[in-house]
């Protein structure tokens, strides 16, 4: 896809995002059960934005002794934009999850969590790295 | 087979309440999200306290608590629309408000920690 085409489809989901009348529209009313699913599946993505910006915070707070400053501000804006970034997904994958229910569709399929799988795995290793050698220095 | 035989899939029932909980396990769902805005918001103050800058500090912790406060009008109103029998599904309007308040915090955040390294 072009940069402009892909420019275009993020303005059209975040229209969806904005837009229920036209989600209602389309297909059928779900069983509630699955809206419920679909909810909490949701706030379940909420809260890994929110342990994401904590974990952000705690980096900042408390590897005080194991990191430089700038160290520390760099690896906590990461985790907080990864947070910002999983709270937007949270909303985009909810609206896409919901249409798709409606029209009987199968559910998006997303690289998001293998993205983000890897990513916290590298943090984490950076992580046991530094401080072990923290302690070791 | 209608799927009767003992061990196999049962067919689904129409009943008041749903035998699988759905309304209480999304209610529970919310209570874990206000908890962990709670922490992650406990862990935000903490961070302000630290600011050399007093007045950004004073600014994000206000704007902190002021979305806090919108999670909990949130899961407040979603927990009583939970009630009925067969509940509607969440408005799309309260999902981004719900993403909103949550970015506001990161948004907070992330002004305290570039402060706090640059001031």
């Amino acid at each position: 896809m072009s940069g402009f085409g892909r420019l275009r489809a993020a303005r059209e989901s975040v229209g969806l995002w904005f837009a229920p009348e036209r989600v209602r529209s389309e297909g059928t009313t779900p069983d509630y059960r699955f809206s419920l699913a679909n909810e909490r599946t949701f706030l379940a993505w909420i809260r890994t934005a929110l342990a994401l910006i904590g974990g952000g915070f705690a980096v900042d707070q408390f590897l005080t002794d194991h990191l430089t400053q700038w160290v520390r501000a760099a690896l906590a804006l990461a985790l907080l934009a990864g947070g910002v970034l999983c709270c937007l997904r949270a909303v985009n994958h909810w609206v896409r999850s919901e249409r798709a229910i409606r029209l009987g569709r199968s559910l998006p399929a997303s690289r998001f969590p293998a993205l983000l799988a890897v990513l916290v795995a590298v943090l984490g290793l950076a992580m046991v790295v530094v401080v072990v050698f923290g302690w070791a220095g | 087979m209608s799927g009767t035989e003992p061990g196999g899939p049962r067919p689904a029932v129409e009943t008041d309440r749903d035998p699988g909980l759905q309304p209480e396990r999304t209610r529970l769902a919310w209570r874990r999200t206000t908890l962990s805005w709670a922490v992650a918001g406990v862990l935000a103050v903490r961070q302000a306290l630290r600011a050399d800058d007093s007045a950004v500090g004073g600014i994000a912790v206000g704007l902190a608590a002021f979305g806090f406060l919108g999670i909990l009008v949130l899961a407040h109103r979603r927990l009583t629309g939970l009630d009925p029998a067969r509940p509607e599904a969440l408005p799309n309007r309260w999902a981004v408000a719900a993403a909103a308040c949550t970015l506001l915090l990161a948004l907070c955040g992330a002004a305290l920690v570039w402060w706090g390294s640059t001031g």
